[in-house]
């Protein structure tokens, strides 16, 4: 499997906390400009597996390659290489509490750009503009609601154009209406833009919407994986269950 | 091995030899590029200019408490024409930077251990690290440079309104005049006298930055974590500034003897 078609792939992945096995012989190949939806119980390793594809985990054992890049290898400078082609929507925003809703938007395109000071503002405005929140430029992150966090978060991500966008629990916390806005952003981003993305959600609506690919956790495995239609004819009762709720909708 | 002795004895000295690792790793990447100009200003002027105030009424009301108390020391012996030159070597030698740096790791190191421990538990720092933002040089570098270089001028600022006080204090009682005084001030003292008390309060701001970076990127278990990491940092910075206080008045009397006079 080349890096070429798949920009992201792990390799018999494993990672414990104490005794806990969280992610366990973990392989997956994830095919470029594709949304795959990790979908599993609260605490199977979803959250950890986005982190050990951005670097900001190692794994126990096992490897992961991004970008045709091995992080578990690469000194930090090429790692650093390697983050800036990802985005990183964190599952609250994590938004610089110190930095207006727009300087956060703006700290990638600062930091990795040699833009003038005009455009990068720009820049910012138009990643604002497309979740809805160019008119909350110069407010701070916490005089926003927790959707609106979200959406900052979801522009800081989509900031630098990456070529993989990596999205944890889009929808946790919005309201129906805004929870389909962000996923029809996260299509219109994946189409224009040829973005691959991996999304982490429990709002089984939205993963139908969003994944191209569907994997299904459990325990630390990754117990199915195919689209929405063959997860739906899956045998196993978890994944039944699942799939037939609207939790988190 | 024993669960007391790992408790008592093994996680505490891996939590000493951490910090110092930790300390080096900061002192080296401090001297490296890449320098975080525009981060390491703003903490300038948050850690710096924003503890003005505090250092300059503080200074201000220490330096009237010394003068009545040198006032009614002197005047025992007859020397009351000694009060603004004794208060004055006292406030530069020992008083201006020891309560600086009293005073700065309560406001910055709580500061500081709080506003990481919540970044750390916020996911803030991981959202640096995913920017491909090395988080140790922007937040922990920027803050140990701004308290390295923040410290002597605010001690100098005390030093200066704690003079102030003194005369102010004075004039109240024996009604002298300010450049009198000041002449009076400066009459004995000598740069010798500021410098060395002056340059170690780097050492403290040091001691400040680290002891709250560390137990602030370190802090766990929520907010509750973040509190623990705020009190454990002025706790903590406090007593390590007190105790290598004692070595580096011991060594500025091994290399500037004349401050021993």
């Amino acid at each position: 499997m080349s890096q070429g078609t798949h920009p992201i792939q792990l390799e018999h992945v494993s990672k414990r906390f104490g005794s806990f096995r969280v992610l366990d012989d973990i392989s997956l190949d994830l095919p470029k400009g594709e949304a795959t939806v990790v979908l599993g119980r609260s605490g199977t390793g979803k959250s950890v597996l986005l982190k050990h594809i951005v670097g900001l985990m190692s794994p126990d054992s096992g490897r992961v390659v991004v970008q045709g890049q091995e992080l578990t290898v690469l000194p930090a400078a090429d790692v650093a290489l390697v983050r800036r082609q990802i985005g990183f929507l964190f599952q609250n925003a994590a938004l610089f509490d110190s930095m207006s809703v727009g300087e956060n938007v703006e700290f990638p395109i600062r930091r990795h750009t040699q833009l003038s000071d005009r455009s990068v503002r720009a820049q910012a405005r138009e990643k604002l503009a497309l979740v809805g929140l160019e008119q909350d430029y110069d407010k701070l992150p916490g005089a926003l609601s927790g959707g609106m966090r979200k959406r900052a978060g979801l522009a800081r991500a989509m900031a630098l154009d990456p070529a993989i966008l990596l999205v944890d629990e889009p929808s946790a916390g919005l309201d129906p209406i805004t929870s389909e806005e962000i996923d029809d952003l996260l299509i219109r981003v994946k189409k224009e833009l040829g973005t691959t993305q991996v999304v982490v959600t429990h709002n089984i609506p939205s993963a139908r919407r969003i994944g191209d690919t569907l994997v299904f956790l459990h325990k630390g495995r990754v117990l199915v994986r195919g689209t929405a239609a063959e997860l739906e004819r899956s045998k196993h009762t978890i994944v039944e269950q699942f799939m037939s709720s609207e939790a988190g909708g | 091995m024993p669960s007391w002795v790992n408790a008592l004895f093994v996680l505490p000295m891996a939590r000493v030899g951490d910090s110092v690792l930790f300390a080096g790793r900061a002192l080296a990447a401090a001297l490296r590029p890449p320098f975080e100009f525009k981060e390491t200003a703003r903490q300038l002027y948050e850690i710096g200019w924003l503890s003005v105030p505090l250092v300059a009424v503080s200074g201000f009301a220490v330096g009237i408490v010394l003068s009545m108390h040198t006032r009614a020391s002197l005047e025992r012996f007859g020397a009351e024409a000694l009060i603004p030159a004794a208060l004055t070597l006292a406030l530069v030698r020992e008083t201006g930077p020891l309560v600086v740096g009293l005073l700065i790791s309560g406001r910055v190191g709580a500061g500081i251990g709080a506003e990481l421990g919540a970044m750390k538990v916020t996911e803030q720092i991981d959202a640096l690290e995913a920017s491909a933002v090395d988080s140790f040089n922007f937040l922990v570098v920027t803050r140990v440079v701004a308290c390295i270089v923040a410290m002597p001028i605010l001690t100098t600022v005390m030093n200066f309104t704690g003079i102030l006080g003194g005369w102010a204090a004075e004039s109240a009682v024996s009604g002298l005049g300010l450049f009198s005084y000041l002449r009076a001030a400066f009459s004995i003292v000598q740069f010798t006298d500021y410098l060395p008390g002056t340059l170690k309060t780097m050492v403290f701001g040091f001691i400040i930055a680290i002891t709250a970076s560390y137990l602030g990127i370190n802090s766990s278990q929520g907010t509750q974590g973040v509190g623990r990491a705020a009190t454990r940092s002025v706790v903590l910075a406090s007593v390590l500034l007190i105790a290598t206080n004692v070595v580096l008045v011991r060594l500025i009397f091994f290399v500037f003897p004349e401050s021993a006079q």
